[in-house]
């Protein structure tokens, strides 16, 4: 299984992704290039990543430009061939924008950017990027994001939560929900129907080493390094 | 020359900002009265921000060079430190105090700009950013404006780029309430051998301007950052210049990759003075000169006039002379960032600036008269021994009983000074990169990790105004002293310096005692620490004329610091790690609470000395800290500073999340020894079986040391004196600053 990061202009976490995947996780790992209209050599086995920054510096609205780029369009259709693909916050918004994830990231409700550790209560197991966690599980990850409120309508929510769609809420380090930035109910990330695409507000890949005193992440990158549902 | 001109004579040249003399020396080297435009590249090239002709010659004795300098101060864009195996670090602190008075967002975004811009032009990749922030009042609500608007024009930048902002310092001083401080810092990291030179070499090569169009932004911005406040300064607004991040973000990429070709021969960043100072710069280093035609370059708007298109400070802008033969590579580079790069001209070997518009010659200037360390003009003001430093008394830390005591505590720890800056920090991105590691555990710097190596670096900022104010050498002294101190209490060892000199008007004979007096107590400091300075900046002008009042900004010499820990594991947290552990401090005991902010703050006294201070006490200090940390011998260390003990304390309190139980030595009075801010003092905590060997190593340093308590539990409790919950001593602390900057 290998991993293919894809670089927008204004992307900023990309080396800090492909350092975990590649240095600490072992993956084969390489840069896509925003310009190309396709990516070869990957199965539905591979994964796609879409890092956080602020594509195309996101004047207008997080994402909004992004999904127009031309390598969208190949991960649209290697995601609907049931690749993988995973959007980390700017990536979590171009999924949004570019339909292959519901609902959309907004400005978060105090209208301030926050960068901080934030805890997230682990919703469902059954899924290739939290099977590592127990359900239940609190865990940290920092968050940095000015649009990172994540909304969708009623009917929405009810279709989130009957397929199990829901990954992250926001919590406190007991467990109770907390609104950090406004989410329609404490969402910090989802999946989509058929579980193959992932998008999250909170950075993973800012929490897989001991150096900096959080490896709260990394469970997620190693279930989906092994591409298999772990038994809990 | 174009028939709107207008003719020169002394009088617009003192528009321009320029003296009888100078008008006269201008005349004197061009062999004939210069047209406007020429007058006006002048004008900027001789301003205090580009010539530093007040300050030049003190500068000239701060240690500039030694350790591990690669690249001497002033040489390049910014100082270069060698980090062994193969790599340097590369950083600089500047000012943008008067655009970010004027317009705080913009003023405070374009700083963080141009100071990145300063590292990556050199080939380093920016990994940290810092900054050292200076407001009036934050009662006020033009304050509060202000302190909002800088702190998101730094966040917005700066996490748009993706460099995160680890560590930096926050005061609050009526001084500063009409002339706020906003420095700021970059540091980055580069292999050795894959620098690149701010030069102009070879006869013949090609020079491109890349990045954002020039547009009528930010012209004038360097003669305006040379002069007072006023209350008329609202008018001077073209002169603040408008931030892109996104482009920056693309000219980092773009600069980076374009030095790996090794087609580039030379390139400087475009900040104060734009065009007309890169081109004079880079030429004036390699003894060349310049052609450029102005019609090629891409303008924002049309008909701008030649002088408008040379001063114009329009950001994301750089020069690059490239090798001829080799613009194709280079281009393509431009292209795939989608960045627009013109050739505008090339290098001549006649050691003159010369400007095409429209076909004709309209400006023909020689290089090395205009720029600092070549023509430039260099002044030694008289300075006099302030008339305020005689009314500064030392007093007595008053009798007080327990209930009072805990009540001084908790308006100290909810001083705006004191209290957390949570709010400022957590609207900047401070864990893109993944290097910096103290988000969930703080050190006295910040320590943030090189990837693929054994080391990291730690970076601070620091400076005590109000010390500096006291006594502007011992201030400054000790302004060095804390910053090599918080290195060292991090596991590191300092390496060099870089500061930004915040006074007022350098002609006022009392400004200018404070500024020589602080260059003197810098270059002390920074000679015993072999830590040499390796650039910055200087900013003078830094007060506001009320009516026929002029009242200077507390003397402010931020000094940004470097250092080198060597080893993963001898980074050091300032927590409270473990119930049982020993906490001990580690220094002269103090005697008095001159400084202090309980004296200014509490006490209300504003001219109290400045604290007690040694500067081989300090060194010897050092040299155990790290002696004890490299032996793996302790838990955490956090140095004594604003708000004394009791702070240091509760922070290390605060940040394990563990309660602590000390005793005071015998007959000292309790509020003088918890609030004095005496320096070179420490607080260690140590486990039980450490401490013999820690001991015998403060006997042997001759270090006086005494053991204050245990940590544990979740109380504070002094001499017997419950000061109650940590959980409540930290919702003090962490709210106490955004309620004051949250109201309406």
């Amino acid at each position: 299984m290998k991993f293919g990061v894809v670089v927008f202009p204004g992307s900023n976490c990309d080396d800090d992704m492909i350092h975990v995947l590649g240095s600490v996780l072992g993956a084969e790992v390489e840069k896509l290039w925003h310009k190309d209209t396709q990516f070869e050599g990957y199965t539905p086995e591979d994964c796609i990543v879409l890092p956080g920054g602020f594509s195309y510096g996101d004047y207008l609205r997080a994402g909004a430009i992004a999904r127009y780029s031309p390598i969208m369009q190949a991960v649209i259709s290697f995601a609907n061939q049931g690749g993988k693909v995973i959007g980390i916050c700017n990536g979590f918004q171009i999924l949004c924008e570019s339909g292959l994830l519901p609902g959309a990231l907004v400005r978060n409700e105090h209208h301030k950017f926050i960068s901080k550790n934030v805890c997230l209560r682990v919703e469902t197991t059954d899924s290739l990027v939290t099977s590592g966690y127990q359900k239940g599980q609190i865990i940290k990850m920092p968050i940095a994001h000015a649009e990172g409120r994540y909304v969708t309508n009623e009917g929405g929510l009810a279709v989130l939560q009957k397929n199990d769609q829901v990954l992250f809420r926001y919590s406190t380090p007991e467990g109770a929900l907390f609104s950090e930035n406004g989410s329609t109910d404490n969402i910090a990330g989802i999946c989509n129907k058929e579980r193959n695409v992932f998008g999250m507000m909170p950075h993973p890949e800012r929490a897989s080493e001991a150096i900096l005193g959080n490896t709260d992440g990394l469970a997620l990158f190693q279930s989906l390094y092994k591409g298999e549902l772990q038994a809990t | 020359m174009q028939e709107t001109e207008q003719a020169v004579d002394f009088e617009v040249a003192a528009k321009l900002g320029l003296t009888r003399d100078e008008f006269d020396k201008i005349c004197s080297i061009m062999g004939r009265t210069p047209n406007f435009t020429e007058v006006s590249i002048f004008s900027v090239m001789w301003s205090e921000h580009c010539s530093y002709k007040n300050s030049i010659k003190y500068l000239k004795t701060l240690p500039r060079d030694g350790g591990r300098l690669l690249v001497a101060a002033g040489e390049e864009n910014a100082g270069l430190m060698d980090i062994g195996d193969g790599e340097a670090c590369a950083f600089k602190i500047e000012s943008h105090n008067h655009p970010s008075a004027l317009e705080p967002y913009q003023g405070a975004a374009t700083g963080v700009g141009g100071i990145h811009r300063d590292i990556f032009t050199m080939g380093a990749r920016p990994i940290a950013a810092l900054n050292s922030l200076r407001f009036g009042d934050p009662n006020h609500p033009h304050m509060r404006h202000l302190i909002k608007g800088v702190v998101s024009g730094i966040g917005d930048y700066g996490n748009c780029l993706g460099v995160p902002t680890v560590g930096g310092e926050v005061y609050f001083d009526p001084s500063y309430q009409q002339n706020i401080l906003v420095n700021a810092m970059s540091v980055g990291v580069v292999k050795i051998g894959e620098t690149i030179s701010a030069c102009a070499d070879g006869p013949g090569n090609p020079v491109f301007i890349v990045g954002s169009a020039t547009g009528r932004d930010g012209i004038h911005g360097a003669t305006f950052a040379s002069a007072d406040l006023t209350e008329d300064s609202a008018e001077d607004l073209p002169a603040v210049q408008v931030g892109d991040p996104f482009q920056e973000k693309l000219l980092l990429e773009a600069s980076l990759e374009i030095i790996k070709t090794g087609a580039v021969v030379g390139m400087q960043d475009m900040g104060a003075a734009g065009i007309t100072c890169s081109t004079s710069e880079m030429s004036a280093k390699s003894g060349t000169g310049m052609t450029i035609n102005l019609d090629l370059v891409p303008t924002r708007q049309i008909n701008m006039h030649a002088w408008e298109i040379l001063l114009s400070e329009s950001q994301e802008r750089m020069l690059v002379v490239v090798k001829k033969g080799r613009e194709k590579e280079i281009q393509a580079i431009f292209d795939k960032w989608d960045l627009e790069c013109s050739e505008i001209g090339e290098v001549t070997d006649t050691g003159r600036i010369e400007f095409y518009q429209h076909g004709e010659l309209v400006a023909d200037v020689p290089a090395n008269p205009l720029v600092l360390g070549g023509g430039a003009p260099v002044y030694d003001r008289e300075f006099v021994r302030p008339k305020y430093m005689d009314d500064i008394k030392s007093i007595n830390a008053p009798a007080v009983d327990d209930e009072a005591l805990i009540s001084i505590a908790k308006k100290i720890i909810t001083s705006p000074n004191i209290a957390s800056k949570k709010w400022v920090y957590e609207q900047y991105d401070h864990t893109v990169r993944t290097g910096n590691t103290n988000t969930i555990d703080p050190s006295d710097a910040t320590i943030v990790r090189l990837k693929d190596s054994e080391k990291s670096l730690a970076v601070t900022v620091d400076c005590n105004s109000a010390y500096v104010h006291a006594d502007p050498y011992k201030g400054t002294l000790i302004a060095v002293s804390e910053a090599a101190r918080n290195i060292r209490c991090s596991g590191g060892f300092p390496l060099g310096v870089t500061n930004c000199l915040n006074f007022g008007n350098p002609y006022n004979p009392e400004v200018y005692y404070q500024f020589v007096n602080a260059i003197k107590g810098m270059g002390e400091a920074c000679r015993k620490y072999n830590t040499p300075v390796t650039g910055g900046n200087v900013s003078f002008y830094n007060q506001s004329v009320i009516k026929d009042r002029t009242e200077p900004v507390f003397p402010t010499p931020t000094i940004g610091m470097v250092g080198l820990v060597e080893k993963k594991e001898h980074g050091t947290t300032l927590s409270f790690k473990s119930d049982g552990d020993h906490i001990l401090l580690i220094g002269p005991s103090p005697t008095n609470i001159d400084g202090s902010l309980y004296v200014r703050e509490i006490l209300g006294h504003r001219l109290t000395p400045c604290p007690e201070f040694d500067l081989e006490v300090e060194y010897s200090l050092h040299e155990t800290i790290t002696t004890l940390i490299t032996k793996a011998l302790i838990a955490g260390a956090h140095d004594i500073s604003e708000g004394g003990l009791f702070v240091s304390l509760m922070e290390s309190a605060m940040a394990g999340n563990k309660g602590f139980d000390v005793s005071l030595p015998a007959h000292v009075s309790k509020n003088m020894y918890l609030f004095s801010e005496s320096q070179s003092r420490l607080v260690i905590s140590v486990r039980n079986e450490k401490l013999t060997a820690v001991e015998a190593i403060l006997a042997e340093q001759a270090l006086p040391f005494v053991r204050l308590g245990f940590v544990g539990g979740s109380s504070s409790c002094i001499d017997g004196i419950d000061f109650g919950a940590i959980s409540n001593w930290a919702a003090r602390y962490q709210n106490a600053l955004s309620a004051i900057l949250e109201q309406e």
